[in-house]
């Protein structure tokens, strides 16, 4: 590839020209203002970052290529990072990149503890953004090329590598979160089938082909039961959130959070890697590093109970997906995750081909983006903890009289917003019925959202797995053929069977006091 | 007393409001004298999206009050469509519309939510023939040797498209059919989709539309094309009609109004979007892409629909996908 011939020089010379254009003032100010406009969206509960960017597309049109995709990729990247607010003070992830977020975070908020989490987010996104954009400016063709030898079969087993994280999202009974997963895919197949273009689950309504859309079960399922769970405890001077003003949080939270530097750097390159994958979706990146995190922290019961590493894991995670998107998108031509659709569509709209020929020609305006998205996750950072600060103490003042309907206003204006269609608002209050319901009967919220994740996932890919074994003797087949589908599956029996690791190796371990004894 | 007559005052003025608003009458003497707003039924970043954005400027010099351009996505388009059908007939609203899809939808599901020729065409504005592709290394240099290679082992050769039921599906059951041989199809969820999949090696080659050869003219090999001619853009790929097979199939883009609109504001539409397909910023970006460009107006376009649905519901029955 033309990208790699070129000598190291000549990469500093093309970083360095980026550099000074992105550091240009219209261009910063583009910067910041992206970024404020991005993590304002990230945080409304409806709005997510594939819409924000697709907003703000018409006004790159009066602007050169280089500011408009800065523009751009500062929106994203500041969107992004934007769902840690709502996910952190009212149990809502504003984008669904979030979701691990409300885990840790919303429990925190709850113990005065919301501005810890706010600068845990921050510290997490900024530290995986810029994570992101260096692999993306040193990494990206090597790891393009591993993205294109995941297939329909090994999509299947990322479904099912997905599904492993059950364990980690039901605090409690994890047959429960069984039973929830499943329930999650069975919605997910409401609509028009990804293959074969079959009716499910319509009731007959028309409305209904489009399926239930994400956004609409985060926030029913999330949103509503908690506003109901608040009313139904009474209406008082109860607030929802607590705020403690403790001094000087901000630095002890962030010596915290860079402290942890195993969390911090697996949880880079989860999301990294998560975001090359195109179909992938970078959704699943902070559930992933969540479970990761808590599977390698010697307190793995703390997760779940306000555990700052849960937040920083998530975050860092999603943030670090930007970046990693963006890698198949420059190098191949192919968008890693929906948002990158959209800049791919402006970069046609101006006449530049993603691909090979983009870094070779037009070097100036690609460096220039991508060192774009890294000022971004530095931006974040001053923005990010003071405007936390100010939101968490808003929140925390705000009677629950006012704020649950505030909530149920902006429960319904999301929904909307998302396909502008009023059948997503009933479902939205439907399934917000249900989860209140379930949650009552012990069923987390997070493990139907990951089915729901997964299920078209899965789906593809084994139909089309099934379908390019039809050559084979067994068609089933295909789903084994590739060496990355065997490292899948035996990541996933790991994942599966580790928590019986624990209990297997208190079988070996015989209590003090006792004979010898029980080899098995 | 009074209160009696005030309220049967406000309940009479009441009923004349509510009576005479809806009457005002379309005026197509002034029209455009309103936003347009155009709707978009498929995922930003697609050709359906980035059609409408390579639109945009142009249509605002002459919709002066704006155009806005909104997204109503699900089910291959069928929700956007199902709202079309449904939405005030003053010609403001228009949504984009594509073939075969709103021909296939309606046939085989059931419901879909709106009939073919509900939708009211307004302009058809480009096509995107489809063009079997392999990648630049393949062992296939040209067409025979690949229906060759696929009548030695039926079956195991496997083109990638966008979706089911779409042009993508329809043109290999076309070439399977006219080459006596058996390539499976396999479905990916939009266009998108297809290219890291023929790049990776997971599929044999791509039955895809014009504009995914010309994106990646590096990677892949374009072995025939199924229009009329060969397209400008794509001077070296031969059709199949040259090559000997009568295949001429890709989806048809364009734009439709509700029913019920009235011809005389369609016709206007309809001049608007052919000056804008005049523009020479728009065929630039549009024959850059591997857009060809269509100028069919509401009479021809519909003839365009109505000629397509009886040929789908002959394939369709002999296909066995239709039952009746």
């Amino acid at each position: 590839m033309p990208y790699v011939e070129q000598g190291e020089t000549t990469l500093l010379e093309h970083l360095w020209l980026g550099l000074q254009n992105v550091v240009m003032v219209h261009n910063l100010l583009l910067i910041v203002a992206g970024t404020v406009s991005g993590m304002i969206m990230g945080a409304l509960p409806g709005l997510t970052a594939t819409m924000a960017v697709a907003l703000l597309v018409p006004f790159t049109y009066a602007m050169n290529p280089a500011s408009g995709l800065a523009l751009l990729g500062a929106i994203y990247m500041g969107c992004v990072y934007g769902g840690a607010f709502s996910a952190i003070l009212i149990n809502t992830p504003g984008t669904p990149s979030s979701i691990g977020t409300t885990f840790d975070g919303y429990p925190m908020a709850r113990q005065g503890r919301g501005e810890e989490a706010i600068v845990g987010a921050t510290v997490g996104s900024a530290i995986g953004g810029i994570f992101g954009v260096i692999a993306l400016i040193f990494l990206a063709p090597p790891l393009a090329d591993i993205a294109l030898r995941f297939g329909p079969a090994e999509y299947f087993w990322v479904g099912v590598f997905g599904l492993t994280i059950i364990s980690s999202l039901s605090a409690g009974s994890f047959l429960k979160g069984v039973v929830g997963a499943m329930f999650g895919i069975l919605v997910s197949t409401i609509g028009i089938a990804p293959i074969g273009g079959d009716v499910r689950f319509t009731f007959g309504s028309p409305a209904m082909q489009g399926g239930v859309d994400l956004i609409v079960i985060l926030i029913g399922m999330f949103c509503i039961p908690e506003v109901l769970t608040i009313v139904s405890k009474g209406i008082g001077g109860h607030t929802a959130v607590e705020y403690k003003r403790t001094k000087g949080v901000l630095w002890e939270t962030t010596k915290k959070v860079l402290v942890q530097r195993a969390n911090l750097l697996r949880s880079c390159i989860i999301g990294t890697f998560i975001g090359i994958l195109p179909g992938a979706g970078g959704n699943i990146a902070n559930l992933v590093a969540y479970n990761e995190a808590r599977r390698a922290s010697k307190t793995p019961e703390k997760f779940g109970t306000g555990h700052l590493e849960g937040v920083v894991a998530t975050e860092t995670a999603n943030n670090a997906v930007v970046g990693g998107g963006i890698i198949p998108l420059v190098t191949l031509g192919i968008p890693g995750a929906p948002p990158d659709a959209v800049i791919y569509g402006v970069l046609m709209m101006q006449g530049l081909r993603p691909g090979p020929e983009l870094f070779a020609e037009r070097a100036d305006i690609t460096y220039t983006f991508m060192l774009a998205l890294g000022v971004s996750a530095l931006v974040m950072v001053p923005i990010g903890i003071y405007g936390g600060r100010l939101l968490t103490r808003f929140v925390a003042k705000l009677p629950v009289r006012y704020l649950v309907p505030g909530i149920g206003i902006l429960t319904i204006i999301g929904s909307y917003a998302i396909r502008n269609n009023f059948t997503d608002v009933i479902l939205m209050l439907g399934f917000g019925v249900v989860g209140y319901a379930l949650r009552i009967l012990g069923f987390q919220a997070a493990p139907i959202v990951l089915g729901l994740i997964l299920g078209p996932i899965m789906e593809t890919g084994l139909v089309q797995a099934y379908l390019t074994g039809q050559g084979y003797s067994w068609p089933w087949l295909a789903l084994f053929i590739n060496p990355i589908s065997w490292i899948l599956i035996g990541m996933s029996i790991l994942s599966f069977a580790w928590p019986y690791f624990g209990s297997l190796k208190q079988m070996f371990q015989k209590p003090e006091g006792l004979g010898s004894g029980n080899g098995e | 007393m009074r209160k009696h007559i005030s309220w049967c005052f406000a309940l009479a003025a009441f009923v004349a409001i509510a009576v005479l608003l809806p009457i005002t009458p379309v005026m197509a003497a002034d029209y455009p004298s309103k936003p347009l707003n155009y709707i978009v039924c498929f995922n930003p970043g697609g050709e359906t999206d980035i059609t409408a954005r390579i639109q945009e400027p142009a249509l605002k010099k002459y919709y002066k009050e704006g155009v806005v351009i909104s997204y109503k996505i699900g089910g291959g388009g069928s929700v956007g469509w199902a709202e079309l059908v449904k939405s005030k007939p003053d010609g403001y609203t228009l949504a984009g519309d594509n073939l075969p899809h709103i021909i296939l939808q309606p046939m085989l599901r059931g419901n879909a939510g709106y009939k073919t020729l509900d939708i009211k065409q307004v302009y058809m504005f480009e096509s995107t023939p489809n063009i079997l592709v392999v990648r630049s290394d393949s062992p296939y240099k040209t067409l025979k040797d690949f229906i060759a290679a696929a009548k030695a082992k039926p079956g195991t050769l496997t083109l990638g498209g966008s979706g089911s039921s779409t042009a993508n599906d329809l043109g290999t059951i076309m070439l399977n059919k006219a080459a006596g041989i058996k390539t499976v199809y396999i479905p990916f969820t939009g266009s998108g989709p297809v290219v890291p999949a023929l790049l990776g090696g997971h599929v044999t080659g791509l039955m895809t539309y014009s504009t995914m050869a010309v994106q990646q003219r590096e990677k892949f090999r374009p072995l025939a094309i199924m229009s009329e001619e060969r397209m400008s853009v794509l001077p070296d790929v031969p059709t199949f009609k040259e090559l000997g097979y009568d295949l001429v199939e890709g989806a048809y883009r364009g734009v439709a109004a509700p029913p019920g609109t009235p011809d005389d504001v369609v016709a206007k539409a309809a001049a608007i979007y052919e000056k804008v397909m005049q523009d020479p910023d728009v065929i630039k970006k549009m024959d850059e892409n591997g857009f060809k460009i269509e100028r069919m107006g509401p009479a021809a376009s519909t003839e365009l629909v109505k000629k397509r649905m009886v040929l789908y519901k002959e394939m369709m029955l002999e296909m066995g996908l239709l039952k009746k």
